[in-house]
């Protein structure tokens, strides 16, 4: 939800100061001046006072995902670092990912705003693999910005006061006389030092604890914080300049991909011409893996047509007999109950199921391993690295700290990055072929081998009497989410703190502590039950949030209907969260609702609060003939929604800019969930392998009009925001569809019932690229 | 090993390969050009689009021994140059509006708008949206609104 308190209706507020909190500060013995604090302190919410409100809270109410993060990372003891150099700069290793969100900017402009140090001197990097940051280097559950406010800030704030006083006492000057501004400390108009000339004596040669706790900037004072800001990284990606993962040149290491095998996770059997496919031009060397067979060359197109040459005789997988059909049946079969009986009421059951999808990045999944006798190292975008750098180091034999494990700029995640499948196996190729290894998948492995956002069933009954709803229930059934990925060891160490009850799984606590209903609907129920299968799956942007929430709107603007209500004023009527109530109003008087529009076309609405953040996205879809039939080779076209608006409260919006960046990605992403994109499993692989068959949204989907809104800071606080937006599009998108079509659409997305393509084939896994380019250029 | 000669970023260069080696191969695992990005390799995504003589294509779908003597390739890092300027108004506009999210997929992103800026003009008109309804390259951050508005800010500079 968006309120941490219960206080829905009568917010009280929340003493926010930071004397409330204490981030340890520490000088660090360094060259430069350099300051360490300890990280993940930050926003440990205490649990609200109980208020009586007709729906008792749930668990997210009170506590939720970022939450459990900031706990687990409490104890940690490692510090992380704000260093000030001679050349005036300051930098900063941020232990988490870049995947495109823009999370090194606005931790550039946390120790901008502090240090007094204009935006352009401060350079952040990834972090490589830090294991006594314990789990604190996780990139996950929209917790970046949240966890990392304060402790950034304290760091940036300590280096300020030392930087100060290094001025002070060389110009025998009382520190309170000084005054900084854009990298330079003055003392009036009398004396100025620059940072980069205070670095070196400002530097401790010893560990010291800050001596004073820094006083961080009232909201008031802020110059950089809550100012739109472009990406620090804006100049490389559009030069070209900016390094992904195959980008880096490691010495000796050379292009290398896999054959894979013709159904999910089937193992090799016996590989037939090892040696002929090793003489093949360009080729180096040919290993068997137990899910594929490598093959190492001069160039990707040579591994190509090197691992295409390959004869294999395949184990089967894990999913051999599962298709669409078998895996519904399967949910169906495990759905739990519903415990209110719909006596002497009204009610309206429903069930949705949605399709399998895939959280593949435009970046094909890849990684640099150069793996020796006596240790490793390994590049890679890796959310969690500790955990990767822990199992690689068991798969390779050796100890955890003979593996360095860089992260690397990603091209995108949407949740894949969380798992090391793909480091660990680069690591596994360099180790047999004794040569270090530039490993890629390609983009069929990704589509067809990589991680699924599994498909799930959500069955909603409400019962409601006299203008009022009585009960709310939903119950939520999926393929088993795998998050064997370090989310699960945070579960298990903080477990005890947890306000959910019972022994609940890793994947039931995570749907309790992101799930909660908005609406005052009476006895309100949300449960999750998974089935476990045995497919590749995984998170994917804002998890288990778009098919519920989609599932519940609809059904919101079902009883709506029933009760013969406007949907916008039925949910005026409901909402418990006042931060909510105040997008939707925005949403509605913005985005004009009820304004007239002809028939075929509709408006729909659609909330969600999560990650203390709140957002209502309204949009506008077109269903008229001429529309859904229009024409585009090798797409899907259909319906399309013309405008749309995202109104969001992120509590307080770091960099306005970018947040309108993360909720235009969750529209899109939205749009592909509801209409165009989803997995077809068929005997035990999914049938797509390329972007013209896995539908996501493309610029003949895209709205044409698009509006973000930020709201004014509610809080002192940023919320998360990478995901916060795609369960309302999501649902927006689906109760426009509705309403514009007269029918309640049950099956996501709802193309998913016709196969638009012609699948390519299983075997050799990877297609042939064409050779007919230049007959396209234009 | 056969060599091939062309001019790529204003460079006269000869490169040995096989001949059936796609030219993206070529670029990036042979000559170190790493801006066009591998994002399909079917001449689906776009991820990889330069310019061939001023004309958008996908090197991952061209072997190399397409590539002939008289042939000028611009990827991405060689745009700026053929207007003589540090930066292309086309990647100005996309600082200005802030276009980029990953990164991955603007190189091409780029390259296809300055060539789909250059066809219209050639047919005597502005972009408009059926235009850029067309384009088909992939942006799996869906930054795509963004793009649109940089296309048609880009245009009017170049």
């Amino acid at each position: 939800m968006a309120e941490p308190s219960r206080s829905s209706r009568n917010p009280q507020s929340v003493p926010e100061g930071v004397g409330r909190r204490r981030v340890l500060a520490y000088l660090l013995a360094a060259p430069t001046l350099a300051v360490g604090v300890r990280f993940g302190l930050d926003a440990v919410d205490g649990p609200a006072a109980e208020a009586a409100v007709p729906s008792p809270p749930q668990p997210e109410d009170l506590f939720d995902l970022g939450d459990l993060q900031n706990l687990a990372a409490a104890p940690t003891s490692g510090l992380i670092t704000v260093q000030v150099h001679s050349d005036g700069t300051a930098s900063f290793a941020v232990p988490r990912a870049e995947v495109g969100q823009g999370m090194t900017t606005a931790v550039a402009m946390m120790v901008a705003e502090e240090l007094d140090l204009p935006l352009e001197k401060v350079r952040v990097s990834l972090a490589d693999a830090r294991p006594e940051l314990l789990m604190n280097q996780l990139t996950g559950g929209s917790n970046s910005m949240r966890s990392s406010y304060l402790p950034v800030r304290t760091a940036a704030a300590v280096a300020r006061e030392r930087l100060v006083a290094t001025a002070a006492a060389q110009w025998g000057v009382a520190a309170s006389e000084l005054t900084t501004r854009d990298g330079v400390v003055a003392y009036g108009t009398r004396k100025q030092a620059t940072y980069g000339s205070l670095a070196e004596a400002a530097a401790s040669a010893r560990v010291l604890p800050a001596a004073t706790r820094p006083r961080l900037k009232k909201p008031s004072e802020f110059t950089v914080l809550g100012t739109s800001r472009n990406r620090i990284d804006a100049l490389d990606a559009v030069t070209g300049r900016k390094r992904f993962g195959m980008d880096h040149q490691v010495p000796g290491a050379k292009p290398a991909m896999v054959r894979r095998p013709p159904t999910l996770n089937g193992t090799v059997e016996a590989v037939h011409n090892t040696d002929a496919v090793r003489q093949m031009p360009g080729i180096t060397d040919v290993v068997p893996l137990r899910h594929g067979v490598a093959v190492r060359g001069e160039t990707f197109g040579q591994c190509i047509d090197a691992l295409r040459a390959l004869e294999v005789t395949w184990g089967p997988g894990t999913v051999d007999g599962e298709s669409d059909e078998t895996v519904l049946r399967k949910l169906r079969a495990a759905a739990l109950p519903m415990v209110v009986p719909p006596l002497l009421t009204k009610k309206i059951d429903a069930e949705f199921t949605f399709a399998f999808a895939s959280n593949s990045p435009l970046e094909p999944d890849n990684a640099i391993a150069d793996v020796r006798a006596d240790r490793a190292e390994i590049w890679a975008s890796l959310k969690v690295p500790i955990v990767a750098q822990r199992e690689i180091a068991d798969r390779l034999g050796l100890p955890q700290h003979a593996v360095t494990v860089h992260v690397v700029e990603g091209g995108g995640s949407f949740g894949r990055h969380l798992f090391h499948d793909v480091a660990a196996e680069a690591a596994e190729i360099s180790q047999k072929t004794g040569k270090p290894v530039k490993l890629s998948w390609s983009r069929t492995d990704t589509f067809r081998q990589g991680r699924t956002h599994p498909m799930s069933l959500s069955r909603v009954r409400a019962t409601y009497a006299l203008g009022q709803v009585l009960s709310y229930e939903q119950r939520h059934t999926s393929a088993q989410t795998d998050f064997g990925h370090g989310l699960g060891e945070m579960i298990t160490s903080t477990a005890a703190k947890l306000p959910v009850a019972g022994n609940l799984s890793f994947a039931e606590t995570i749907f309790e502590l992101t799930q909660s209903s908005p609406y005052d609907f009476g006895v309100t129920t949300q449960l999750l039950n998974e089935v476990p299968l045995g497919f590749n799956t995984g998170s994917m942007r804002n998890i288990y949030s778009p098919n519920v929430t989609c599932a519940r709107e609809l059904i919101v603007d079902q009883l709506a209907s029933r009760m013969g209500k406007d949907p916008v004023a039925f949910r005026r009527g409901f909402l418990k969260d006042e931060r909510l109530r105040a997008v939707l109003d925005k949403a509605v008087e913005v985005g004009n609702w009820g304004r007239s529009l002809p028939a075929g076309m509709a408006q729909g609405i659609g909330l969600h609060a999560e990650y203390r953040g709140a957002v209502a996205t309204l949009v506008e879809i077109d269903c008229r003939p001429e529309t859904v039939n229009r024409k585009i080779r090798d797409a899907v076209t259909g319906p399309r929604v013309t405008k749309a608006l995202m109104v969001v409260d992120a509590g307080f919006a770091i960099n306005p800019r970018g947040l309108e960046a993360q909720m235009a990605g969750c529209l899109n992403d939205a749009l592909a969930l509801a209409l165009t994109s989803s997995l077809h499993i068929k005997d035990g692989i999914p049938l797509e392998g390329s972007w013209d068959e896995y539908f996501y949204t493309r610029q003949w989907n895209t709205p044409p009009e698009l509006r973000v809104v930020v709201m004014p800071s509610t809080s002192d606080k940023p919320s998360g925001a990478g995901e916060l937006g795609v369960a309302p599009a999501f649902a927006a998108v689906a109760c426009a569809y509705a309403r514009a079509t007269g029918t309640l659409p049950t099956r996501f997305p709802i193309n998913h019932d016709t196969l638009s393509f012609e699948p390519l084939p299983l075997e050799p896994s990877t297609p042939q690229s064409p050779t007919d380019g230049l007959d396209r250029a234009f | 090993m056969p060599s091939h000669t062309f001019t790529l970023n204003g460079k006269r260069i000869t490169v040995e390969a096989e001949d059936d080696v796609r030219l993206l191969w070529v670029l990036r695992d042979l000559l170190g050009v790493t801006g066009p990005k591998y994002g399909c390799g079917l001449g689906v995504c776009q991820a990889c689009t330069s310019h061939l003589n001023g004309k958008a294509f996908n090197p991952c779908s061209v072997p190399v021994a397409k590539i002939t003597p008289d042939d000028e390739i611009t990827t991405i890092e060689g745009l700026p140059a053929t207007v003589g300027k540090d930066l292309h108004p086309m990647q100005e506009a996309w600082l200005d509006l802030d276009v980029a999210q990953c990164g991955y997929c603007q190189p091409g992103q780029i390259m296809t708008a300055v060539a789909k800026v250059r066809q219209a003009a050639a047919e005597g008109r502005e972009v408009t949206d059926a235009d850029l309804d067309q384009i088909r390259n992939i942006c799996r951050c869906g930054t795509y609104s963004r793009i649109r508005e940089a296309i048609k800010a880009g245009a009017k500079n170049m």
